[in-house]
């Protein structure tokens, strides 16, 4: 039965975005032909007159009506065609279903990390209020929120691989002179275990280290400073109280009575921060060579690039529909109380 | 299948070792001292060197992979540097060429043996076919017209390996024309069955693979994330090129390109900001090249069609009033040829040359004051965000200067290439580009900046003289060296005196490597050619 609700309020919740959706084809289609610029005399280059630039417009399609261009754009899309990217030369919905992988994979490489470090952080810092472990874990906090991901990110990669020499060459996802393992999800930490390569997967994991640190040391504070107030909050609640009273054991009472407790603000903000580090993450993509879907949309936009931007806001907004549906869900599992009803 | 994963676990642990090991074998060292890894900020966007809206890169990549009839030989510069030579042309697919006596025709012998990437000959009518492409479409054809070259008729196969190309006009950039990237030789039979009824020359298949028959074949291509390329071992267009591999990454931040060639994890870079290039050649570390980029300035540029820039002596107030030490030495970080100081008058026929200007702020004033502008005015100075590690101190240098003689001037960031549009639509009255010309001969370069019957995309200050126009059609039509160099001397006084465009510096191509790589000639579209290029 509860599953059965479960689906029916999943679809609901789908079926309820799929306006906002058609609200995002029309919004960034007009958006994108409002930005400064002639993406003809762009893409003319140097040429020597301007019969020549309004022959590369007419061969663009760009010398048509604008609501003609749009009925060509929802004609494409209708058959899943999100167009071709002019700065890569490639189709957007491949080059996308390509980069989505690597930014899902450096985000939850993060987030993971990130939660390791945050939540018993805030736990402990919620359990000695005031204690020199709170000062630390606002500290991180501060620290984290205040330094730009771009200099963090420049500053992991001076001192761990131009001085150190621990961290491997900041070129992307993969070494130089090592092939990738044959893609199956797209993501290289999981290709290379499916593949059976533990060469391959160390080299991987050695070069999503430092932009996953990167991104986690963003990404602390929040977690931690919501954990915190969250777990002071259950922490001096009563049923808390009764658990002590009765003899539970310490850890026991803190990470599973308690934090599970003090877990669904916690969820929230995870959701909310997951979402703008798969794309909104252009500069630690950019720092470290990672062929992400946010430095896709900002190099599509720079170069007057429409299909691609036009391709990334819709994934995006997609991704996002579900990425707040799967936290909805997850506040089920979490809290019995909530109820999905359809 | 618990123990098949126990299995195939156990397998990768076991190759992971065979692997490790092989890695310090000497045959794989061998294969890193063949292999050429180049660092990037952005590779191509296609493969096509005659494509719609390709980019820097493209036109680099594909010098390697295709062909062209004809080269460029190599000159030594007198700084030691090696150059192409627009004056000496050299066999590429075809072995020997004839021009008519009146002119009017050449015609090129192929070579016999030589082969496209799939193993089939190059004819006569794989050149007609590439030619006529290059005709046929926008892109690649209005750099065709710059050598007479215009429509399908002109191109006439003779035999499988003879090829006459008929020339209305004598022109004498027909024949160099021919040795740039759009003329690049295609292999026809594989692009016509990838061609359709809407794209009858495979544009689009195109963009994604190659069908020529040059020195590199492509291994891999990964958008925006790594390109491989191959030596093409049956390669007859000139001497087999060291590397057996080139591998180009794209690293976005020139902190990180940089990073990676000091530590020794990248060969070599070429487009890193001048302030990396000045310091690594002070770290002699590795090996830096500047070399003057042949026929290209930086300038600042000024509309004569909007006020006051319309009025000379406001235009050469401007250029008294520039910073010029200040901003080479600081900016450019000395990576380029000074182009002011010069003499009263142009020397020789050699472009770009310094012109007469210096920093001289009290007869800027004067000029000003002589146009009835002495409490001065305010206008907007533009640049490009995607060269703002150098033009925006520049910029910052020149706002400082040109208030210094009450010109009021509001810094104007554009979005990273934007600012050629901008040029093109006529929208900024004062401005600081670049522009170069593939040719190495200043009528042309004239041709496409200042020609005022042309007035074309590129001449961003709308210039107009018709003393300078006709002396642009002299230059490119005379034969007699007298009339040539007084055609020049009209067209270097001209913008020496009007000074639509005020030049800061002829900058530098640059290129960065380690101490084991040599070979590196500057070609004519500053992109690189792999083939010269060898370790040890």
């Amino acid at each position: 039965m509860a599953s059965a609700s479960l689906w029916r309020y999943a679809a609901r919740r789908v079926l309820l975005a799929l306006p906002a959706l058609a609200g995002v084809v029309v919004v960034t289609f007009v958006i994108t032909r409002m930005l400064p610029g002639d993406p003809a005399l762009y893409y003319a280059g140097q040429v020597d007159s301007f019969a020549s630039v309004d022959e590369i417009r007419h061969r663009m399609g760009l010398d048509r009506p604008l609501p003609l261009q749009f009925v060509a754009y929802v004609d494409d899309l209708a058959h899943g065609d999100l167009g071709q990217s002019l700065s890569t030369g490639q189709p957007v919905g491949r080059e996308l279903i390509q980069r989505l992988p690597a930014s899902f994979e450096l985000m939850a490489s993060a987030l993971s990390l990130a939660l390791l470090i945050a939540v018993p952080l805030g736990v402990m810092a919620a359990t000695r209020p005031g204690s020199w472990i709170d000062h630390a874990c606002r500290l991180i906090g501060t620290a984290g929120v205040s330094l730009p991901t771009f200099f963090t990110g420049l500053l992991l990669i001076y001192v761990f691989y131009y001085v150190a020499g621990w961290a491997p060459a900041p070129v992307g996802r993969f070494p130089s002179f090592m092939r990738p393992p044959p893609s199956i999800t797209g993501m290289i930490l999981i290709d290379s275990l499916l593949a059976g390569d533990l060469d391959k997967f160390q080299a991987a994991l050695g070069q999503i280290a430092l932009p996953a640190l990167t991104m986690a040391l963003f990404a602390l504070a929040p977690l931690t400073r919501m954990t915190r107030a969250a777990m002071l909050g259950v922490l001096s609640s009563d049923f808390v109280r009764q658990a002590r009273a009765n003899g539970a054991p310490r850890l026991h009472l803190l990470f599973v009575t308690a934090l599970r407790n003090g877990l669904l603000p916690v969820v929230t903000t995870l959701g909310m921060i997951a979402s703008s580090m798969l794309g909104a993450n252009v500069l630690v993509e950019r720092v470290f060579a990672w062929p992400g879907v946010g430095s896709y949309a900002l190099d599509a936009m720079v170069s007057l690039d429409y299909a691609p931007l036009q391709g990334f806001v819709l994934v995006m907004s997609v991704v996002y529909v579900l990425i707040n549906l799967g936290i909805d869900i997850l506040y089920g599992v979490i809290d019995p109380r909530v109820r999905f009803e359809a | 299948m618990l123990r098949r994963d126990l299995l195939r676990t156990t397998g990768a642990l076991l190759s992971a070792d065979a692997l490790s090991l092989l890695r310090v074998t000497p045959a794989s060292a061998q294969s890193r001292a063949e292999t050429l890894l180049v660092v990037v900020e952005v590779g191509q966007n296609s493969l096509d060197p005659q494509g719609l809206g390709v980019n820097q890169a493209t036109l680099g990549v594909t010098w390697n992979l295709y062909d062209r009839l004809i080269g460029f030989g190599v000159k030594t510069l007198p700084d030691g540097n090696a150059s192409f030579d627009f004056d000496h042309l050299v066999p590429e697919l075809a072995e020997s060429w004839t021009t008519a006596a009146d002119g009017g025709s050449v015609t090129f012998r192929l070579r016999p043996d030589a082969t496209f990437h799939d193993g089939s000959k190059v004819t006569a009518a794989d050149v007609k076919w590439s030619l006529d492409r290059a005709v046929s479409n926008p892109a690649p054809a209005s750099q065709m017209r710059a050598g007479g070259l215009e429509k399908p008729e002109q191109f006439v196969v003779l035999d499988e390996h003879t090829i006459r190309v008929d020339l209305p006009a004598h022109s004498k950039l027909s024949l160099p024309d021919l040795a740039v990237i759009q003329p690049s030789v295609f292999n026809a039979k594989l692009c016509q069955a990838h061609a359709t009824t809407d794209d009858p020359w495979a544009l689009n298949w195109a963009k994604t693979n190659t069908a020529g028959s040059g020195a590199y074949t492509l291994e891999s291509w990964t958008p925006r994330q790594e390109t491989v390329l191959a030596r093409n071992e049956s390669w007859r267009g000139g001497k087999l090129p060291f590397f057996k591999r080139i591998v180009i990454r794209e690293i976005p931040s020139s902190g990180n390109r940089r990073a990676l060639l000091e530590r020794g994890d990248a060969d070599l870079s070429f487009d890193l900001p001048p302030r990396d290039f000045a310091d690594l050649a002070r770290d002699a570390k590795l090996t830096v090249l500047g070399v003057p980029a042949p026929n290209t300035f930086q300038y600042v540029g000024m509309n004569t069609h909007t006020k006051p820039f319309d009025d000379v002596r406001v235009r050469q107030a401007v250029a008294w009033a520039l910073p010029y030490d200040k901003i080479f030495d600081t900016a450019l970080q000395g990576r380029g040829r000074k182009l002011f100081g010069g003499p009263a008058a142009p020397v020789g026929n050699e472009w770009p040359q310094p012109f007469p200007y210096h920093t001289d702020p009290d007869r800027a004033k004067a000029l000003l004051a002589e146009a009835g502008l002495a409490g001065g005015f305010e206008t907007t100075l533009a640049f490009d965000l995607g060269t703002a590690s150098v033009d925006e101190p520049v910029c910052l240098f020149i706002q400082e200067a040109l208030a210094g003689i009450g010109i009021k001037a509001a810094i104007n960031r554009l979005p990273p290439g934007q600012l050629r549009g901008s040029i093109g639509s006529r929208q900024q009255p004062l401005y600081l580009f670049s522009f170069g010309a593939w040719f190495d001969v200043p009528e042309y370069f004239f041709f496409l900046l200042y020609d005022g019957k042309l007035n074309g995309p590129s001449n961003g200050a709308s210039y107009a003289n018709q003393a300078v126009d006709a002396a642009i059609d002299t230059a490119r039509n005379t034969s007699d060296p007298e009339a040539y160099a007084a055609a020049l001397r009209t067209m270097f006084t001209a913008a020496m005196t009007d000074v639509p465009y005020v030049p800061l510096a002829q900058p530098f191509v640059n290129v960065a490597m380690q101490k084991s790589i040599s070979g590196f000639v500057n070609m004519f579209h500053r992109q690189l050619d792999y083939r010269p290029l060898h370790r040890g």
